[in-house]
């Protein structure tokens, strides 16, 4: 199989980006397929916290742009899972030190050992971001469901339209999958927030997955273990879910109705 | 019922006012995506052409792109309610054609109705 590559995009910060890279990229490794994901955030690293491996970088995607590093020496193999592996970014340079070219050759040399390459893009639609969208074959759209998130998501599909490689050389387009994240059934159930129709309605791409709004979700960060491996966690299985439709497996949209807790549980339970 | 209403005022579906908000506010934006570069060039250059031969304000002049399905239709809106035919002579036997007048593009007069505001 040819290496793919999979960019998570958003325009608008702070949307799961980088909480979903992670997921994903742990989904892809847990069903068996060798799969590295980078950090293109270059001066904002965080994608080593998410993945609990931030005292293990010692060089780092920008090094081996510049040919001051190997490859095999700024790769960081995952303790989890044997088939992920993470590359992290600079936290010094700027975002400018991410050469095309230099994108291009190293991703060249991570298709010959990688069945994914999941690319985390910083946010925005500077650089950094362009950079990361530029080689996609796959784009995964992180869209919260608020105004401001839905705006920016329609912008960068506009621009994967246009300005990716594909577009460039008039090759098949793109392929675009809506993420909705940070879904609450209970505030749609109310008005207050948009729903999933709502956002494929007005997006018009085709829906990869919805990940509930989750307290597990703080807590895989704040431990730095992607939410996938947490096995009672609604997020977590709602990731793994779209990990299954990203591989052509048809899988039921889960955790969309409110959770009717009752009394006891509010008295003495926990989420 | 009424007694409801008051103990519980129903509070506003604010999720589709954001669905209404977002669905205009991403049509225009589309649009204007979607329009080509040449378009105020185009604008600019048809401006200084119209110019020679009658006053016009620079916002008399509208050039716009719409699109629908295989079809592209280019449309371009001159007012010219009052404006003014500048003397151009063209043939009036002298055997010699004047030059051109120099391209003068007029700027809106601050003074003056918006070219919306049909003249009373």
């Amino acid at each position: 199989m040819a290496a793919k590559v999979i960019v998570l995009t958003s325009g608008k910060g702070g949307v799961g980006k980088t909480t979903s890279a992670a997921a994903v990229a742990s989904g892809l490794a847990l069903r068996g397929h060798r799969t590295v994901v980078i950090d293109f955030d270059v001066g904002l690293r965080n994608l080593d916290l998410i993945m609990g491996c931030e005292r293990r970088v010692v060089f780092d995607f920008i090094n081996v742009i510049n040919g001051d590093a190997k490859l095999n020496q700024a790769l960081i193999k995952d303790k989890r899972n044997d088939n992920l592996y993470i590359f992290p970014t600079s936290q010094t340079r700027d975002k400018e030190a991410l050469k095309r070219d230099g994108v291009e050759r190293v991703l060249d040399e991570l298709k010959a050992s990688f069945d994914y390459i999941v690319c985390d893009s910083p946010a925005g639609i500077e650089h950094g971001a362009i950079t990361a969208l530029y080689f996609a074959d796959t784009a995964i759209i992180v869209t919260n469901p608020e105004v401001s998130s839905v705006r920016d998501s329609d912008r960068i599909i506009g621009i994967l339209a246009s300005k990716s490689r594909r577009a460039e050389n008039n090759q098949e387009p793109v392929e675009i999958h809506l993420l909705l994240t940070r879904y609450s059934p209970e505030r749609v159930e109310k008005g207050e927030m948009l729903a999933i129709e709502d956002v494929k309605e007005i997006l018009s791409i085709p829906l990869l997955g919805v990940v509930p709004e989750s307290e597990s979700v703080l807590r895989a960060s704040n431990t730095g273990t992607p939410v996938v491996f947490d096995d009672g966690s609604p997020a977590g299985q709602a990731y793994l879910d779209a990990v299954a439709r990203l591989l052509g497996e048809p899988r039921e949209l889960r955790f969309l109705r409110p959770e009717r807790r009752s009394f006891f549980r509010n008295l003495f339970g926990r989420a | 019922m009424r007694l409801l209403d008051l103990l519980f005022p129903e509070r506003r579906n604010t999720a589709a006012v954001a669905r209404d908000r977002l669905k205009i506010v991403l049509a225009h934006e589309r649009a204007s995506r979607a329009a080509p570069d040449f378009l105020p060039a185009l604008q600019k250059e048809l401006l200084e052409v119209v110019g020679r031969y009658v006053e016009i304000r620079d916002d008399m002049l509208r050039v716009n792109l719409a699109r629908s399905g295989e079809t592209s239709l280019l449309e371009i809106n001159v007012e010219l309610d009052g404006a003014v035919i500048k003397p151009v002579g063209n043939g009036n036997g002298s055997g010699r054609t004047r030059p051109a007048p120099p391209i003068v593009v007029a700027k809106p007069d601050p003074g003056s109705d918006p070219p919306w505001v049909k003249p009373g």
